[in-house]
């Protein structure tokens, strides 16, 4: 479980988040959603102590981690995967090396059992046999693959994901989304996902924080998202035709 | 009032002292929370083939030409019936050890290995590739650049002693080959009134000067936020930023060392 509070950021006086807390479940895939600008990415790298918040703590299963000594932090991140919005993959690496890098960086695992491993996440992810390839090489949405199993590869007890589907086309948007939910159930983590893509609130969304203007505005799940009343909310989930049509037939 | 005098606003000294301070905490960074020996050292060769080896031919076309250029400047300008040719060869050599085998070598390596890291690491900024490492636990900071520096500081000492060997045979090439000197008067220049000293002065510079270079550029392109019109700013900045700082610690050096 992951627990935020009062999480605050300004940027040259711009309040980019203000006072955010909630609480992501293990087990479950939470989703944090809102328009571009507001704060979403902000709160994922304040989460991941990417970005210093002006103030607010963030628990790991009630251990803190934003004020805590060098050696705990580092333990602590050890426990965390994180799937950024390009993939973030290392341009010198292959793809293999790509995912083996935590094994070599932060384990005294053999060589052989590095190798199972890695072949382990890549089956996962479904990219088998694409090893030994560059990430120049690969598209964007198996660039994501690639990067969700790096970011298993040390079984991790927290998922983050950034925008998992930006760039992506519906189809290979789906299967993001499914992989992501199929891992939260499978390792029984607690997954985090910034996105603002409808079909992944609708498919995935079993927890969603809705921010607006770096404000928490709304919070529930897939299903009460369709009879919420927040009309910020509306405008952003409902501006699609299709969406509303859908909302229309959910509430019949 | 002293502002005044130096024509600068306290804001900017202020700007300054801030940027020099945030220099100095990245320093620090690269020699804390290392990690193993083992990474650092497959990332040191690494990069000695890319810092050093890769530079090699550049080093030696540009050690070679100014070389001769030196033997054929100093031909025209200095000598003179009373003055015996063999102080041409003399004045290349001194030239060669004392400036252009280090100075001259570094100005050359801080446009071609600084943009290079500068241009690696601001796109590792702006693509979350530093990120990455920061939430896998990992000294970014110190795993990107503490290899690169390493490999700076062992290979400028090797390239500086190839290029004054270039440099000088650069200058016999140009003495002999247009009938300036003799190969005998040339040899007996160089070998007249040598100071074994000499030799340890391009050593000690381009250690430093890798050392600035190298810190610089990396620091340049750590930092860079944006996207990529900042990247090729950041390339430009630790170009045009590490040859000002081998400029001024050249002099620096000279006067501590001669």
């Amino acid at each position: 479980m992951i627990e935020i509070k009062n999480i605050s950021k300004a940027f040259n006086g711009r309040v980019v988040l203000d006072d955010v807390s909630g609480v992501f479940k293990k087990g479950e895939t939470s989703l944090v959603i809102g328009a571009s600008g507001t704060g979403k990415s902000v709160l994922l790298k304040c989460m991941l102590d990417l970005v210093e918040p002006e103030k607010g703590e963030v628990y790991f299963d009630g251990r803190e981690f934003l004020h805590v000594g060098e050696n705990d932090r580092k333990d602590l991140r050890r426990e965390m995967g994180v799937l950024f919005q390009g993939g973030a993959l290392f341009d010198s690496k292959t793809v293999q090396e790509n995912v083996k890098f935590p094994l070599d960086m932060l384990t005294n695992m053999s060589e052989t059992e590095k190798n199972d491993r890695v072949e382990f996440c890549l089956h996962k992810v479904g990219l088998d046999g694409t090893g030994p390839r560059m990430p120049s090489e690969i598209s964007g949405g198996m660039k994501k693959r690639v990067g969700i199993a790096r970011a298993i590869v040390m079984n991790p007890k927290y998922l983050f994901c950034d925008e998992p589907n930006s760039g992506l086309d519906p189809l290979t948007s789906i299967k993001i989304d499914e992989l992501i939910k199929e891992i939260t159930y499978e390792f029984d983590i607690t997954t985090v996902v910034i996105t603002h893509d409808m079909n992944s609130v609708l498919s995935i969304g079993e927890h969603i924080m809705f921010l607006y203007k770096g404000k928490k505005l709304w919070e529930g799940d897939s299903n009460t998202i369709m009879t919420s009343s927040v009309k910020e909310l509306d405008e952003f989930v409902f501006s699609n035709h299709a969406l509303k049509k859908l909302r229309g037939e959910y509430l019949k | 009032m002293l502002f005044d005098y130096l024509c600068v606003s306290p804001f900017t000294i202020a700007y300054m002292l801030k940027l020099l301070g945030k220099f100095f905490i990245f320093l620090n960074e690269l020699f804390t929370r290392r990690e193993s020996a083992k990474v650092y050292w497959n990332r040191f060769l690494d990069e000695c083939i890319t810092i050093g080896f890769d530079s090699v031919l550049i080093i030696a076309i540009v050690a070679l030409f100014i070389g001769a250029v030196t033997c054929v400047q100093i031909f025209a300008n200095l000598v003179s019936p009373v003055i015996p040719l063999y102080i041409v060869s003399n004045i290349v050599r001194d030239m060669t050890l004392l400036e252009l085998s280090s100075t001259f070598m570094c100005v050359v390596l801080a446009g071609k290995v600084g943009s290079n890291i500068a241009g690696e690491l601001g796109t590792m900024r702006i693509t979350e590739q530093i990120d990455a490492l920061e939430v896998m636990g990992i000294n970014s900071a110190s795993y990107l650049v503490m290899p690169k520096l390493l490999a700076a500081v062992f290979t400028f000492p090797v390239l500086a002693i190839f290029s004054g060997f270039l440099g000088i045979f650069g200058g016999y090439l140009a003495g002999t080959l247009t009938g300036i000197i003799t190969p005998e008067q040339y040899i007996y220049g160089i070998r007249f009134s040598f100071t074994p000293y000499n030799v340890v002065i391009p050593i000690v510079k381009s250690v430093v000067f890798g050392f600035l270079i190298v810190t610089i550029s990396a620091y340049k392109g750590y930092y860079t936020r944006g996207g990529a019109l900042e990247v090729g700013k950041a390339s430009t900045a630790a170009v045009t930023n590490s040859c000002i700082a081998v400029l001024i610690a050249d002099y620096l050096l000279a006067e501590l060392l001669t």
